[in-house]
């Protein structure tokens, strides 16, 4: 039996699946957790309605929980309000900078077909000196770019 | 809940749905490969949608039929998507021109739902408008480089445009089925999205050198269930490992 402050610091240690240097948590997506006797509920907001990883991240919860000793699991889904980068946790932005991802700073609201968003500076070199190669990356959650500074290509967490 | 909601929660889970089957099509065979990626990740996004409205109209419905049965088990005529979606993608510059006209028109739909009286669909809204929101910068990009990029590119773009824009009439189309869903609170009349699509989608066509065909009187019919001829097709390939697997497990 676990009580929710143990199953925080247990889902503290699940890694994302697709960007293992950050948590579960420290990626926003568990909004509550809560222990009623045996009966352990954990509120996880999904990040891209497509995103594959979302079961995988489930499975992790699961087993990591279970091995913590918790009785029995559920894992509930909320979609309101939806996820957004600004519930990354703070030291969240240092750790995908050193893993060579631009974090996404403040998610501003693109209403506009025609905003460019600002560029991202390199997660090697810090230069502000970027350009987009491509809106969408490897995963559903970060967009391709290239740093004019020391020319290596890097991803950029978007913020939403 | 009367069918006629069912019904509405049927249309707006199946275009996403069919859109995501049809750009999944493009997988490994897009020009370059931050497009092939894009594309994939759109078509990801939209059958995200589509999952979790299906999930609530099957859960609404109440005869026990979840996501998987409401996307493999019905046939052609019990599809709500519109025709626009089913169409075949055609080259490149068709398929973003249509993710342009059709995320032209998801935008302002989920901004509308987010105030719809049925919570659930209210959350799927909000978390699908960050998504569409997202598609549509992306699709109005390349509609402007090609509309305004080479005689070649702007060629295909005017062709693409004169072969889709006559099934975006069906867009903004009311019927039954929408009046009952916005009288009920939960849903919008399509022409009500019509002013905010036009100002989402002219100027774009007019930077991009593209001039939209005049309107006719033809209406297509998929909303209704009255599907193209290609819409077969497509279920073939979508749903053959049902059909052939009843019940198989992934």
């Amino acid at each position: 039996m676990l009580s929710a402050a143990q199953a925080w610091q247990v889902l503290a240690r699940v890694p994302d699946p697709e960007i293992p240097v950050i948590s579960v948590t420290e990626l926003g997506i568990v909004r509550d957790v809560k222990a009623e006797g045996e009966r352990l509920t954990v509120v996880v907001t999904p990040t891209y309605s497509g995103c594959p990883a979302t079961e995988a991240i489930e499975t992790a919860i699961r087993d990591a929980l279970r091995q913590a000793g918790a009785g029995e699991i559920h894992i509930e889904t909320r979609l309101a309000p939806p996820w957004t980068t600004d519930w990354l946790d703070p030291r969240a932005a240092e750790k995908l900078r050193e893993y060579g991802i631009a974090p996404p700073g403040a998610a501003a609201a693109v209403h506009s077909v025609r905003i460019v968003p600002r560029l991202p500076a390199c997660p090697r070199c810090g230069s502000h000196d970027t350009e987009r190669l491509s809106e969408f990356g490897a995963t559903a959650c970060k967009a391709l770019y290239r740093c004019g500074a020391c020319r290596e290509p890097f991803e950029h967490f978007k913020p939403i | 809940m009367p069918d006629l909601n069912i019904d509405y929660l049927l249309r707006l889970a199946d275009n996403p749905l069919i859109l995501g089957q049809r750009l999944s099509e493009w997988c490994g065979h897009a020009p370059v490969l931050e497009e092939d990626l894009a594309l994939a990740n759109t078509a990801l996004d939209l059958i995200g949608q589509a999952r979790l409205l299906l999930t609530h109209a099957g859960a609404l419905e109440g005869n026990g039929r979840d996501e998987d049965q409401l996307a493999f088990l019905r046939s052609e005529r019990e599809f709500r998507n519109c025709t626009l979606v089913e169409l075949p993608n055609g080259d490149f510059a068709r398929t973003v021109l249509r993710n342009f006209l059709f995320s032209a028109h998801q935008v302002p739909l989920w901004e509308g739902l987010l105030g719809s009286r049925d919570a659930q669909l209210a959350a799927i809204a909000a978390k699908s408008l960050k998504e569409v929101r997202y598609h549509l910068r992306h699709a109005a990009d390349w509609v402007l480089r090609l509309g305004a990029g080479t005689e070649e590119s702007h060629r295909r773009m005017q062709a693409a445009l004169d072969y889709l824009w006559p099934y975006t009439t069906e867009l903004f189309a009311g019927d039954a089925v929408e009046e009952a869903a916005a009288a009920a609170g939960i849903g919008l009349a399509g022409s009500s999205l019509q002013p905010r699509w036009d100002a989402a989608v002219l100027p774009v066509l007019q930077e991009a050198a593209l001039s939209p065909p005049a309107r006719t009187p033809f209406l297509s019919q998929g909303k209704l269930g009255v599907h193209s001829e290609h819409m077969g097709h497509l279920l073939a390939e979508m749903q053959t490992m049902q059909r052939a697997y009843p019940g198989a497990q992934w």
